[in-house]
């Protein structure tokens, strides 16, 4: 088995406490991570872009900055890796897409602007499955990116290049989306930590959006420390969205160490099911058993709508796609094929700049939606949807947080999937978040059979970020410790 | 649920969509989504009367500001991504005279 290791990398907390103190320079930083990218990329493929020359100029800025007895932010010297469909202004932003290849935002997302003023130094853009529809990062148009476990095996995704970046020691930390499991899935095939925030903490402005009633933006870490610092960083109102929710951000890097004592903790049943792999379901037991002995209250926990998310999710998703990616026309930005009139360029345009999956998500969106069909499909979903926030919300008045598996499976073989199907059903454990609009993560919690990574998901409702950090950090404990006792 | 999707349902949505498929894609697609849809059946099969829907996942409110002149930007930057671009517009193909 072939593997990159991080070896040497340290956390963002220690690396920015020690650019703040003066004690490293933010340029030193950075070439130690460029390093690992010189040394392991051409295995791993997490980029489409190393920003090389921007990230030396950001990192002796922050350098300037604290010789000038200034305080950078909490990200200070932190290098970041970015999903490709973030816009960055200026550097090339193309979601994995030949139809947007070439093109140069004028304008930075919301949360890039939100890591520059913290102090953070912006490595490179990811790859990812075309605009973020996928769970392998096989879908990309620049080819797929490799586990840093396991160079054979996927990355999971969509996200991929931005959990593979942060498992191979490339960046500190990065930033995904998660539509339906795009930043967990990854997490957890990729032994890192990742986050999917409620809907409307942090800003989508320019995520190039995919379903915007789902997307949502998120950072990857290798501790849940870390992945707190980021979502702080990024978390909090912004006029520029409109769906942003105007409250303060929750301070949940205070909270990290309050334990788990008298925190109600419920397993969900319906995910624990035969379709999960027997050593994954090993690891959530173990890590509920874990919780329990730290004093939580943890019970098995029935929500039953779960069971139709994913069904809900692949009409509901592609549905506002087919709508979202109507703009990709030849028009205004990227690819155009010259055809005599301007519907011809734009059937020319989208055939050759689409990927098979997009256009399969397109077609099925476009149907659902159709006439005569819309009430059968999108209708009902919407309805479902309905039915899984009733469900989760009474849960949630017996638990504070729930605990299930990230993904059914470890990581798989390149090219093992090729049923869309069949792919689709890597997303049954987080696509259900995704719909409630509730907060999420997958925490790294010791491996499968195989050797692989395994994740465990911590659920709560919305806004309920801090009780969900402290129960991953607990859960990184308990991990830790079993690692040792192993070793 | 409803009827199986069809090869002539497959090739009505592409141009809906704005896309053309050969013949061979036509068929993968047409068994593809035959597939998911199927697997969607399970929520069709759903007695969902009187269950309202959820489009989004809080209820949305119009989110108004001041009508104030506010950081804007340029046309030229605006314009500098197009394929093809004249006298301060996006420039395309003909579409006075074209079938529908």
């Amino acid at each position: 088995m072939s593997a990159v290791d991080a070896g040497g990398a340290d956390t963002a907390v220690r690396i920015a406490a020690a650019v703040r103190a003066g004690e490293r320079s933010a340029v030193d930083v950075l070439d130690a991570h460029l390093a690992r990218i010189d040394t392991g990329e051409a295995d791993v493929h997490a980029f489409n872009l190393v920003m090389v020359d921007a990230a030396r100029a950001a990192a002796a800025a922050v350098d300037a900055r604290v010789a000038a007895g200034e305080d950078p932010g909490s990200l200070a010297g932190v290098p970041i890796a970015l999903k490709d469909n973030l816009c960055t202004r200026g550097v090339a932003t193309t979601c994995s897409s030949k139809i947007l290849e070439g093109w140069v935002p004028p304008y930075d997302a919301a949360v890039v602007e939100r890591v520059w003023a913290s102090g953070g130094v912006p490595v490179g853009k990811t790859n990812l499955d075309e605009f973020a529809m996928g769970s392998s990062t096989e879908n990309s148009a620049f080819g797929p990116t490799r586990n840093p476990h396991d160079l054979t095996k996927v990355p999971g995704g969509s996200s991929g290049g931005s959990a593979a970046a942060v498992a191979a020691g490339f960046a500190a930390l990065s930033l995904g989306s998660d539509t339906g499991g795009s930043i967990r899935q990854p997490a957890a095939l990729c032994g890192v930590v990742g986050v999917k925030p409620t809907y409307g903490l942090v800003s989508r402005y320019g995520l190039i959006a995919f379903a915007s009633s789902l997307d949502q933006i998120g950072p990857f870490a290798t501790t849940v420390a870390d992945a707190a610092v980021l979502l702080e960083a990024i978390a909090g109102h912004d006029p520029a969205d409109a769906t942003s929710i105007p409250r303060a951000v929750p301070r949940i890097v205070d909270h990290l160490d309050d334990g788990v004592d008298g925190l109600r903790v419920g397993v969900v049943t319906e995910l624990m099911g035969d379709g999960i792999n027997p050593d994954v379901r090993g690891r959530v037991r173990e890590a509920a058993d874990a919780l329990a002995e730290s004093g939580a209250k943890v019970e098995e926990v029935s929500v039953p709508a779960v069971m139709f998310g994913l069904s809900a999710y692949y009409l509901i998703a592609p549905a506002e796609a087919s709508s979202n990616l109507a703009r990709f026309d030849g028009v205004r930005y990227g690819l155009r094929i010259d055809a005599p009139t301007t519907n011809e360029m734009m059937v020319a345009s989208r055939t050759a700049g689409f990927g098979d999956e997009v256009k399969r998500r397109i077609m099925l969106g476009t149907y659902a939606l159709s006439a005569g069909y819309y009430d059968a499909f999108y209708g009902q979903a919407q309805k479902v949807r309905t039915l899984i926030c009733r469900d989760f919300d009474a849960a949630y008045e017996r638990f504070d947080v729930l605990l299930a598996p990230t993904s059914p499976t470890t990581a798989f073989d390149v090219g093992a999937i090729a049923d869309p199907l069949a792919m689709y059903m890597n997303d049954v454990c987080t696509i259900p978040s995704n719909l409630a609009g509730h907060p999420a993560m997958s925490v790294p919690f010791g491996t499968g059979s195989d050797g692989l990574p395994v994740g465990v998901q911590v659920l709560a409702p919305a806004l309920g970020e801090v009780a969900m950090f402290q129960t991953a950090a607990a859960v990184e404990a308990a991990a830790l410790t079993v690692r040792e006792a192993r070793s | 649920m409803s009827a199986r999707i069809t090869r002539d349902d497959v090739v009505h949505v592409a141009k809906l969509a704005r896309l053309e498929l050969d013949d061979a894609r036509i068929e993968t697609f047409t068994a593809q989504l035959a597939a998911v849809l199927e697997h969607a059946s399970d929520v069709g099969a759903l007695d969902l009367a009187g269950v309202p829907p959820t489009s989004h996942p809080y209820p949305l409110v119009n989110v108004l500001r001041a009508d104030e002149v506010g950081a804007t930007l340029p046309s030229h930057e605006a314009l500098a991504g197009a394929p093809q671009a004249e006298s301060g517009r996006f420039r395309v193909p003909t579409i006075l005279g074209e079938a529908p």
